[in-house]
């Protein structure tokens, strides 16, 4: 699993946020939205965006931080935080292209998905409704890979467009 | 204290612009639970003797927005709204599904409650630092589509200044009135996602009356914990892998029902109930379907995903975004105004939403317009345009003044009742000779499940019986069992599309509070407090009307008239099992022959604050 990142079809995303609830119980013992390190967000009814860690190539977060609280996981290359490095500074949700990167709303310590160690809950859960939103895909680096790390209002734009035509432009 | 509960309410006076945080003891949430019954408590404690002389729209009368220990846990979330229903004088629990419950519960708080009146529009803003007024002027007149994206922007940069190093802010949830709640409209709804309502009981006009635009959340903290948290997590998946294989419901929601219900039934109204069968295939289930832009869509902790998203991309109503639109509005938007056309249908319900009108309440009314217009009463000088079956131009006109009250809008927008008799008045009939058109129980228009045929799942007394009159979500049918059902998701609060069974449902529910609530305790304690509750406000009602003891515990006339054609061609309501349904149902609740709650059973269900006001309607 060198390779492995979790690919998003934001046209199939229902909304139903299971994925913060299953992500939440596992990383956090019970459902907590906002802690949930992928997160769907919804700027218009209808236009539900699933955000989350990418693992871009470049790591732009880990270069960012000044504490070095930000190393990658050698057998997933997911992005790990050390906590009592972390100085809640938030220099890798603005390095991040896609601002991913949460403050926990505990802890206010960087929150960023592990990937679980290779196997998502996210994605169980996403696949278990049938939604396949969101898929476990073992493949190499490629300059594609940022368009999935981006602002989810600006993802949720273009949904916009794809969705309602004209009126897309300007429901946000 | 329980599980499941965050623990605290926000009581807010918007006169005073106070706002404190309260809280209820444990025998008080075990007793009521949440949402639709423990707002009726609420109310009860609040208003009390003064019950019968209160208006609705008095500044004292409490607006309660609530949750329940079951919302955003068990799968549905769903918010509460509830108060003296300004259409049935009694108490409606009116949910709709939104991500503003779930919202409120991570900012800390079960729900609010609201009195008083704002000078000018108001919106509130509660996160995890408390609830706050926020001035609303700019959103005052906007469309549903308009304020969901001016809050999301106005709340998101303020959070954002509020806090901005915490990543990004995800947009809030919120409920909203449109237009027509702004207008007190009377049976308009509390609006959420553009397509959601808490529709029946008039709560928007109640919103409106407070100055209250909307009311957002946005929490960042735990869904409050349950009582066990490995039995809640365990069932939370087996409830969700029966959603799951809910494949019917799933691939169609209701949206395939407006030629089926019609076609199949013979219960779906058409020109105002006149009849109830039709066979237009063009209003069968593809031709709305090629208008899904997104064919699952859910709300929050839910796999039924009921929802699609339906949108115009090119011709004169483009640009419209609703949902399916749902049976509910398909009929009531579309087959009982005589429209056919699945893009008229989408149009219509699309504009009935964003203006906030509840999409069965407000069209009931507009149907009623028609029929009059159709049989002379009201004419073409009266309204200013033609009114006839199938114009969605002049639905679409119509609609507007309505929201805005405008010329004979001014008049349909108290409701079909009591527009009947205000019309019947201007034209100098008596109240009987257009009351017979109006479609309701108590006040409430009802839903789009007709009882003629006996082919739906509504029969006889399911309507007559209910204590939220025409809610067709909270109908009895054989006897109590099924509307105890519907007072547990309301007062749990979560979607009825998200039942699994009972077994499962009361296991989850003693998971997450650690009550020893069961299925029995439900049937014979609960279920029968609420809902003899909030029969007896109803029947206190007051100050405008009041309703009469079996004679208005019944359908409207035109359920009586037989069916002019279809397969059940003939075939009307049979009155006397109505009659023997009702007292069976009286029975059951432990109340007289005319429906008021014993002395006995007042004591029984701890609400013998209840006998002097009981003995008094006994006599």
């Amino acid at each position: 699993m060198a390779n492995i990142w979790i690919a998003r079809d934001y046209a199939a995303c229902s909304g139903c946020k299971r994925c913060e609830i299953a992500c939440s119980m596992k990383h956090e013992g019970w459902i907590w939205p906002e802690a949930s390190r992928i997160r769907v967000f919804m700027p218009f009814p209808g236009l539900e965006v699933p955000h989350l860690c990418a693992q871009c190539s470049d790591y732009p977060c880990i270069g960012s931080c000044p504490t070095k609280a930000l190393s990658v996981d050698p057998a997933t290359k997911a992005v790990l935080v050390d906590r009592e490095k972390c100085i809640s500074c938030g220099a890798c949700v603005r390095a991040c292209p896609g601002n991913v990167p949460i403050m926990h709303p505990g802890d206010n310590k960087a929150t960023i998905c592990n990937l679980c160690n290779g196997d998502p809950e996210c994605v169980k859960v996403c696949k278990e409704a049938g939604y396949n939103a969101l898929m476990l895909v073992d493949e190499g680096p490629s300059v594609n890979r940022k368009l999935f790390s981006r602002h989810p209002v600006e993802v949720a734009k273009e949904l916009a467009v794809y969705f309602f035509g004209e009126k897309g432009e300007e429901v946000i | 204290m329980p599980g499941g509960y965050a623990g605290k309410f926000l009581d807010v006076d918007l006169t005073k612009e106070r706002v404190k945080e309260v809280s209820f003891d444990d025998k008080t949430l075990w007793q009521y639970f949440g949402g639709r019954g423990l707002a009726a408590k609420i109310l009860w404690d609040r208003v009390g003797k003064k019950w019968e002389n209160l208006d609705p729209y008095a500044p004292e009368s409490p607006l309660i927005v609530l949750t329940g220990p079951m919302t955003g846990i068990y799968p549905g979330g769903r918010i509460c709204v509830s108060g003296k229903s300004p259409v049935s004088m009694g108490t409606v629990g009116s949910t709709a599904s939104t991500e503003f419950a779930h919202e409120l519960r991570c900012a800390g708080y079960d729900g609010v409650i609201f009195t008083g009146k704002a000078e000018k529009p108001v919106y509130f803003l509660v996160t995890n630092d408390g609830g706050e007024i926020m001035p609303a002027e700019h959103l005052w007149g906007k469309v549903g589509e308009e304020t969901i994206k001016m809050l999301n922007r106005e709340v998101g940069e303020e959070m954002k200044k509020r806090k901005p190093n915490v990543g990004i802010w995800r947009e809030p949830g919120m409920v909203y009135i449109g237009p027509a709640g702004e207008n007190m409209v009377r049976n308009s709804g509390v609006m959420s996602k553009i397509c959601h309502a808490a529709g029946y009981g008039g709560y928007g006009a109640l919103m409106g009356s407070k100055k209250l635009k909307a009311v957002v959340a946005k929490g960042r903290g735990k869904m409050p914990a349950p009582d066990a948290p490995e039995a809640a997590k365990l069932l939370w998946k087996k409830a969700h892998q029966i959603l799951i294989a809910n494949s019917e419901m799933r691939r169609y929601g209701t949206g395939y029902l407006g030629y089926t219900v019609g076609a199949d039934l013979s219960s779906e109204p058409i020109k105002n109930w006149q009849t109830e069968w039709h066979d237009e295939k063009s209003y069968a289930g593809p031709r709305f379907e090629q208008y899904w832009v997104k064919k699952k869509w859910a709300d929050f902790n839910c796999t039924t995903n009921c929802m699609k998203v339906s949108c115009i991309k090119n011709g004169r109503w483009k640009g419209d975004i609703t949902d399916l639109p749902d049976y509910e509005l398909q009929a009531y938007c579309g087959t009982n105004l005589g429209l056919f056309e699945p893009v008229d249908n989408i149009h219509m319900s699309a504009l009935i939403d964003n203006l906030g009108h509840s999409g069965i309440n407000g069209p009931n009314t507009m149907g009623f317009a028609a029929e009059l217009y159709q049989r002379k009463i009201l004419t073409k000088k009266d309204i200013g345009f033609e009114l006839n079956w199938g114009d969605v131009e002049a639905f679409t006109k119509l609609a507007w003044m309505i929201a805005k009250r405008e010329g004979i809008g001014d008049v349909l927008a108290e409701g079909s009742y009591r527009a009947a008799i205000k019309i019947a008045e201007m034209k100098g009939k008596k109240p009987e000779e257009l009351l017979k058109y109006v479609v309701h129980v108590k006040g409430i228009e009802i839903g789009a499940h007709g009882t003629r045929s006996d082919m739906d799942y509504v029969h006889d007394a399911s309507y007559a019986g209910n204590v939220q009159g025409g809610d067709h979500t909270s109908t009895i049918g054989d006897g109590y069992s099924d509307m105890s059902d519907a007072i547990f998701a309301d007062s749990g609060v979560f979607c009825d599309f998200c039942r699994t069974n009972r077994e499962l449902e009361f296991d989850f529910a003693k998971a997450v509070t650690g009550f020893p609530i069961t299925v029995e305790s439900w049937r014979k304690e609960t279920g029968p407090r609420i809902v003899t509750l909030q029969r007896a406000l109803l029947m206190l009602g007051g100050p405008d009307l009041k309703w009469e003891p079996v004679k208005d515990d019944d359908n409207p006339p035109r359920f009586y008239e037989p069916l002019p054609e279809g397969p059940y061609k003939g075939k009307t309501t049979d009155k006397k099992r109505v009659d023997q349904k009702l007292m069976a149902y009286f029975e059951t609740l432990g109340w007289d022959e005319r429906g008021i709650p014993t002395k006995e059973t007042l004591k029984r269900l701890d609400i013998a604050d209840l006998e002097p006001y009981m003995k008094k309607m006994r006599a």
